[in-house]
Formats: structure tokens, sequence, C-alpha cells
């Protein structure tokens, strides 16, 4: 089988400090890997680096295309990679404000998307809008409302609506969970976990919560210092953790 | 300061070359924004400094020049930019759309169709027509040069959604030549068919610092969506004064009781129509 995304030694540095360095893994149809590491670890940039936010100082991100096949998205030409990004691609801040259009409305911000490749159908960008929203369980009655009247979980509900509406293959997700109260992210992981098995999507989710990798990803990357110290399948780097820094983060969460 | 003291049409000929070679690369371009070096001219931004370099570097001697501001010849903007012209380049004026040769113009097309001999100069408030949707410069360069344009189409929706029906009814936007989006300056949407003439149009934009042109015949579409097609509004009335009603109607409020009526925006258009023996009804002053 042929890797969706597969990451070959990426590294990006920030002068002398280093971002992440000699990356390397396949993401495979359908799999979520899930990068954990503390603050400072680099599961950002790397994710960045792999969505194309960032130019990594070497490696390369080779992505299965549609049309084309496996193609080193970091060399492709800009308006190929923006095509990408608005299509077979989505990416989910961890602040909604950062991924939504603020002054427009939810049905606006789940309709650029389409609009962007080409819908020109008011009907059916509304019809769509409103069958996303009620996905990602916003009724109907606010789809003409601002996101600035939305709560915050609510606005990341919406930006994840935003993001599928165009059946997109890959997700990137950066914290996903972040700066939401536990009931919240409780109902979001179960909405994303939906979501996910549904559509069959491959998805890479950062975050420093292991509850949320634990209930949503296939697969596991621990990372420190900007190298990945370990990776596995989730349940069994959780369980029977191998590296000193895997061990001391699954010790680290509290049992209640 | 006796009149010989300037130059030609008021600017320095540098100045108008350099005006020129935007001009030129603006009409290769059709809608694409070209910067250009504006100066400072002895009037304020907003009066149609953009309008008023673009004609300096147009004007010759022989041509006959005519302004319209709103449709009409006698309004303030109108006619200081005309004794401009008077002053500086000493050009014959005029107020017939059909004797002029360059007409310099805000807010309308006139209503007689323009012939291949004549240049029509917008002056352009702002003409980034992505600006109020996305503010970094740098961007919708970039959204232009990779014509990404969803997000105009995002500012439609967000007009049917609100009033169910697409209620820009000025500077609404174009797309030129199946290539870039372009803001047609704050001509009434009615205006916007018009746009595919035979003149040339140069656009523009003093404080800005832009000039864009659209050469004659060029295609001119305005965007809509399949389902809610591009509508050029017209108020459903016939002019008071000259009875015409195929022309972009003012509304005007006559009275304190409500009472109004509606006259062709274009003076020189109703004005030729007055004289042709063609009359309107006349509104009393309780008339709704």
């Amino acid at each position: 089988m042929i890797p969706l995304l597969s990451v070959k030694s990426l590294s990006k540095d920030y002068g002398t400090n280093i971002g992440c360095s000699d990356v390397s893994f396949d993401l495979y149809p359908g799999e979520v890997m899930g990068i954990v590491g503390e603050s400072g670890s680099g599961k950002s940039t790397l994710l960045n680096c792999m969505a194309g936010h960032l130019a990594p100082d070497k490696g390369e991100v080779v992505f299965d295309t549609r049309v084309d096949g496996p193609k080193d998205t970091l060399h492709m030409s800009e308006p190929e990679r923006r095509m990408l990004s608005r299509t077979d691609w989505a990416f989910v801040h961890q602040h909604a404000r950062e991924g939504l259009r603020m002054n427009v409305s939810a049905g606006g911000n789940v309709g650029e998307r389409l609009m962007a490749v080409g819908s020109r159908n008011y009907a059916d960008i509304r019809g769509k809008a409103v069958d996303w929203l009620s996905r990602v369980e916003i009724s109907e009655n606010r789809i003409d409302d601002r996101p600035t009247t939305f709560s915050g979980g609510m606005q990341q509900r919406l930006q994840i609506a935003r993001n599928l509406v165009t059946s997109p293959r890959l997700v990137f997700m950066d914290e996903p969970t972040g700066g939401l109260d536990v009931s919240v992210q409780a109902r979001l992981l179960d909405l994303l976990r939906g979501l996910v098995r549904d559509m069959g999507l491959s998805a890479i989710i950062v975050t420093h919560d292991l509850a949320v990798v634990r209930l949503l990803a296939d697969r596991l990357m621990v990372m420190k210092d900007g190298q990945v110290v370990e990776n596995g399948l989730t349940d069994q780097v959780l369980d029977d953790p191998q590296h000193a820094y895997s061990q001391l983060l699954v010790s680290s969460v509290l049992q209640v | 300061m006796s009149e010989q003291a300037y130059n030609f049409a008021y600017l320095d000929e540098q100045t108008k070359r350099m005006i020129r070679r935007a001009i030129l690369k603006g009409l290769a371009i059709p809608g694409y924004q070209v910067p250009f070096a504006s100066r400072e001219m002895p009037m304020p931004y907003g009066w149609g400094t953009g309008g008023v370099q673009v004609s300096a570097a147009t004007l010759t001697p022989d041509d006959v020049f005519k302004v319209i501001d709103q449709g009409a010849d006698d309004t303030t903007n109108a006619v200081s930019i005309r004794k401009f012209f008077e002053k500086t380049a000493d050009v014959k004026t005029t107020t017939n759309t059909k004797a002029a040769s360059v007409i310099q113009t805000r807010h309308r097309i006139p209503e007689d169709e323009l012939g291949d001999d004549q240049i029509l100069v917008y002056q352009v408030p702002i003409p980034e027509p992505l600006r109020f949707l996305e503010p970094r410069e740098t961007e919708t360069r970039k959204m232009h040069a990779l014509e990404e344009y969803g997000l105009m189409h995002v500012k439609l929706y967000e007009d049917i959604s609100k009033n169910g029906r697409i209620a820009t009814s000025y500077a609404y936007p174009v797309k030129v030549e199946d290539r870039y989006v372009m803001d047609p300056s704050p001509i009434p949407k009615f205006d916007n068919p018009k746009m595919e003439m035979s003149a040339i149009q140069l656009f523009g934009a003093g404080r800005e610092q832009r000039i864009y042109a659209l050469p004659p015949y060029t295609k001119v579409v305005s965007l809509d969506f399949e389902d809610h097609p591009f509508d050029p509004s017209r108020a459903p009335h016939c002019c008071s004064i000259c009875g015409a009603s195929d022309s972009y109607l003012d509304e005007v409020i006559i009275n304190d009781d409500g009472g109004r009526m509606f006259v062709c925006s274009d003076t020189d258009y109703c004005e030729r129509r007055v004289a042709e023996g063609h009359t309107g009804v006349q509104v009393s002053g309780d008339a709704a």
C-alpha cells in the first residue's frame, strides 16, 4: 500500500535552537497519528512544516495526490500547494479564531472552501452548510450568526465543519481541544472520533493531552527536544512506555 | 501666478510619461492594478486626484474635455476639475457627451453609448475589490496572482443570507477577460453591463497609487451565483423631467411631507431629451 503521507528526515532549526530534527514516518490512508510531547518539543514546528506553513531546512514531505500520485509537497509550485491545502488537506488550529473568519456568518465560513473550489450555486452551498453544521451539532438556526456570538466549543466545532466540507483526505490538528473545558472536550473528541471513522480520514494530531491520543490515535510518536524518542501503537506506548521520557509523560497524568 | 507658469495639464512631462507607462501596462493586462508614483495634486485626496492624473497624462491640446460627478456636469467636483484643466491645459470643455473626446467621471457611466474615439477616465477611491475581506495587501496580491477569488463570492453569499438577494448595489465586483476580479469604482451596478464598450476605460486611484484599465470590447462579467443571477436594478419610474424610462434615476426629496421625484442622474442626457421635446410627468408635492 502507498502511504498517504511520507515524511523523510524532516529538519527545521531556529538559528542554533532545534525546531525538529530528522523526523521520518509514513502515514497510511485511514490512519490517525498522534504526536505528543511537552511544550517546546517541536510538535507544532513539525506539524507546520508538514502542512506547508513553515519551510523546513531539509527533508521531504511526499503526499499521495489524487491525480499525480506521490509528490513532494515542498517542491510543488505555490498555486498547487495552496490548492492542495484547500481541497485534500485541512488544518484545525488550536484557537478557532485563527481558522475562522470572525466577521463572516457560520454559513459563509463553511461555504468558503466550496466557493474557493468553484461552487457557484447558492442553494447547494447553503444546503451543504446546513448539513455540516448539523453534523458538528450546531443548530440550523445559527447559520446566519457570526462566530463571535458562539461559545469556544461551538467555534471549534464550526472550524472543523469548515475544514471538512470539501472532504479532505488528510487533516492536520494542532491541539484541537486546547482551551476547552473537560465536558466540552469530551463532546468534541466524541464528535471527532465519529467523523474520522465515518469519513475514513487520515489525521495527524498534535497534542500534549494523552487522553486525546488514547481516544483518537492509532499510532503515537513521542517527541522531546526536537527528536522522536519513541513511536508505536498508541496502547502499546501508553501502557508500556520504553523511553525514560515517555515513562515520565505517562506517569505525570493525574489519576482521578 | 500666470497660467503659463504651469506645464501643459499641470504635471511635468516626466510624470506624465510615468503615468502613461502605467496606463499602457494596465491596457496590456486588463483589470490588473498597476502601481504608480501618484503625485500630490492641488486638491484633497478623495476629490479625484487619481482620475485627474490619468486625465492629465491623456489630454492633448486638441482634446475636448468633459467632467461628470454622479452623472451631473454642474456639481462641485465636476466644475472644479473642469476649471482646473481649462486653466492648466487650456483645452476645450463641453458638457455634451458625444462631443467630448476625454470624459472624466465619478460614480457614473454616461447614458449615451461611447465611441472608439473616446476615453472614459474613472476616479477610484479603493481599487482593491478584496480590501474589506482581506486586509493584508501582500495577501490580496497573492490572491490576484493565483486567481483565488472564492472570497469574493463569500461576500455575495453573505449578502444573500442577510437580505435574500445580492444587495451590493454599487462598486459591484466584475471579472475581466475571465482573469482578474476588478472593482469598477463606485458606479451603480446598473452601469456594469455598459462596461463592455468601444471606448477605452482608464481607472485612477490617487491615494492608493494604482492605475488599471479596460481596452475596448473587453469582456466584463459581473460576479453572481447560478441561482441568484446578476440583476442591474433600476428604480421602477420614469424621469419626471424628460420622461426617460431607460436611464439611471436619482431620487429627489422635494418637500417635508415625503414628496419625491425621480430624475435622470445624467444631466446632459436629460437636457438633450428635453430639447428634443420629451416631457415627463410632473409630480405634485404630495405624490409618493
